[in-house]
């Protein structure tokens, strides 16, 4: 369903996808960590066609995106990691906007967009605007109005930043049922282990621009000799902060850099 | 053409939802109208050019119509820093209907505007020389407001921070408006200055608001309908052309 080969993507000296290659089946759910800082999130703007990639191959469900903007739109839904909702408008016409968008069909809009606003509990703010929202309030409307059309990709970049356990156990009841009934695709990020552990069929592992390991959370714990997702993850990234735990040659081209810059 | 319309209906909204800011901007051009209308008038007519009311209401009204339209397209900049850009960004639609959206709901709202402002000038004193061109000028409060709305858009494709906007502001806006004959005539002026008034798109709008509601012409209604004309298709294209590139 996604299909990524030599992916890179760079900012001016930062390299912030170096060469990724990997794929996505249909019907899959796919973790992608990794620290911060990694390149997640640049991945996910590349497949969602919001960032040229700067070399390298993405067919999604045989569309590049990059090409083929409108067909690959056609595809996908996205929960991303910043806020993306109009303040200025209400609840309820956050979800409308998006409902004419993405081309739901008028007689069954109504009725979903108050599904969701009820499971994710919003429903009876439905007529305040959105700037008058709590954090985790305008996060749960991200994510039901992600869940308004039912894409055969759906993209979830840090979906439950910012959320209470009940919102997250909501979120990812929703994606299981999502991914078992319609046989959506579902590509998430996290930061997270045990969502990741408790979802995903298969999981990536990124740091520093690079896919340093994939596989299910079984191979990746058996590959680091570690019991938990979280072991495993921090053998294979180190323990080291970004950008404080940076060598100290690394630290001399960083400050070096900052220079030039001037 | 359900997301022409609803990104339409989202400028709209948010316009008759800010009233304090409505009453705001009316308040800017209502001031000029009263400060230089009866400021300048004695002067004016002594030079024998007759009412500066009635000369610079049109200059109001195409100024009022400048400004909103223009603000209008630039609020991109804040869908930016907010982050609705991106919804709108990935939507599965044409990327040019949420452009053409936006922008006429940019250009409705300029319109209202503009005709609110025509009722001030209306009730500070302000006559046309003929009570139809009241509704006949609208063709050209339209014309401004797609013009610059879509210039606007343009910009707001373009520009990524505070900084950008604050010196498009100084730097073209305000040129475009000083330099339009809103609130001098464009006659005997120096060459160099005729050229560049020539040049401001703003003044074939005041020129036609101008001629339709006092009877005095600069140009022509026809050379000043074309330009426009002619103008609003280059400058949608344009603005369509650089919202479908954007990068986030
Ligand atoms: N528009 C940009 N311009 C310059 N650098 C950028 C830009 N976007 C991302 N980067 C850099 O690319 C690198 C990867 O960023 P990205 O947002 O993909 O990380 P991430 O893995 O999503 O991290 P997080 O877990 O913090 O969300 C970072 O070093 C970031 O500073
Ligand atoms: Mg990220």
């Amino acid at each position: 369903m996604i299909r990524v080969e030599n992916l890179t993507r760079t900012f001016g000296q930062l390299t912030a996808v170096n060469d990724i290659t990997f794929q996505v089946e249909v019907g899959e759910i796919f973790a992608f960590l990794g620290p911060n800082g990694a390149g997640k999130t640049t991945t996910i703007k590349m497949l969602t066609t919001l960032l040229r990639p700067t070399s390298g191959r993405i067919l999604l469900d045989g569309f590049d995106p990059w090409v083929k903007q409108r067909e690959a739109r056609q595809r996908f839904g996205i929960v991303f990691q910043d806020p993306s909702l109009d303040g200025e408008q209400t609840a309820y016409e956050n979800m409308e906007l998006h409902g004419i968008l993405y081309h739901v069909p008028r007689r069954v809009r109504g009725e979903r967009i108050e599904a969701l606003l009820r499971q994710f509990e919003l429903w009876e703010r439905r007529n305040d605007t959105v700037k008058t929202f709590s954090g985790g309030m305008k996060r749960r409307l991200e994510i039901a109005r992600g869940f308004l059309h039912t894409p055969k990709i759906l993209f979830l970049d840090e979906p439950t930043l910012g959320l209470d356990p009940q919102s997250r156990n909501q979120l990812w009841n929703h994606v299981k049922t999502l991914n078992a009934a319609e046989k959506t695709t579902v590509f998430l990020t996290t930061h997270y282990m045990d969502e990741a552990d408790r979802v995903a069929h298969r999981i990536a592992i990124m740091d520093h621009g690079k896919i340093v390991a994939i596989g299910t959370s079984a191979e990746l714990k058996e590959r680091t000799q570690t019991d938990s997702l979280e072991g495993a993850f921090l053998a294979l990234t180190g323990t080291s902060l970004r950008d404080e735990g940076a060598s100290s040659s690394d630290q001399l081209r960083r400050f070096a850099q900052m220079w030039q810059k001037r | 053409m359900g997301a022409i319309y609803i990104m339409w209906l989202r400028e709209l909204k948010r316009y008759v939802r800010s009233r304090a800011q409505i009453l705001v901007s009316l308040g800017q051009p209502a001031l000029y109208l009263v400060a230089l209308g009866y400021g300048f008038g004695p002067v004016f007519a002594k030079a024998g050019m007759g009412k500066y009311l009635e000369f610079i209401a049109p200059g109001v009204v195409g100024m009022t119509v400048l400004f909103t339209s223009v603000f209008s397209g630039m609020a991109m900049l804040w869908d930016r820093q907010f982050g609705f850009l991106r919804e709108t960004l990935v939507a599965p639609v044409p990327r040019i209907q949420i452009m053409l959206g936006r922008t006429l709901g940019g250009a409705t709202v300029a319109v209202i505007q503009g005709v609110l402002i025509l009722a001030v000038c209306l009730i500070a004193g302000f006559r046309p020389h003929l009570w139809v061109a009241v509704p006949g000028s609208f063709i050209f409060v339209a014309m401004i407001a797609i013009v610059f709305a879509a210039l606007g858009a343009s910009i707001g494709s373009v520009i990524q921070d505070m900084q950008g906007f604050q010196f498009l502001m100084n730097f073209l806006v305000m040129p475009i408006f000083f330099l339009s004959g809103a609130l001098y005539p464009l006659k005997n002026l120096p060459v160099w200055l005729t050229w560049i008034t020539h040049g401001d798109p703003l003044s074939y709008g005041v020129d036609g608001l101008r001629g339709v509601l006092v009877g005095s012409w600069q140009f022509s209604f026809a050379l000043d309908l074309a330009i426009l004309a002619g103008l609003a298709a280059v400058l949608l294209a344009v603005s369509a052309r650089l919202f479908s590139r954007i990068q986030l």
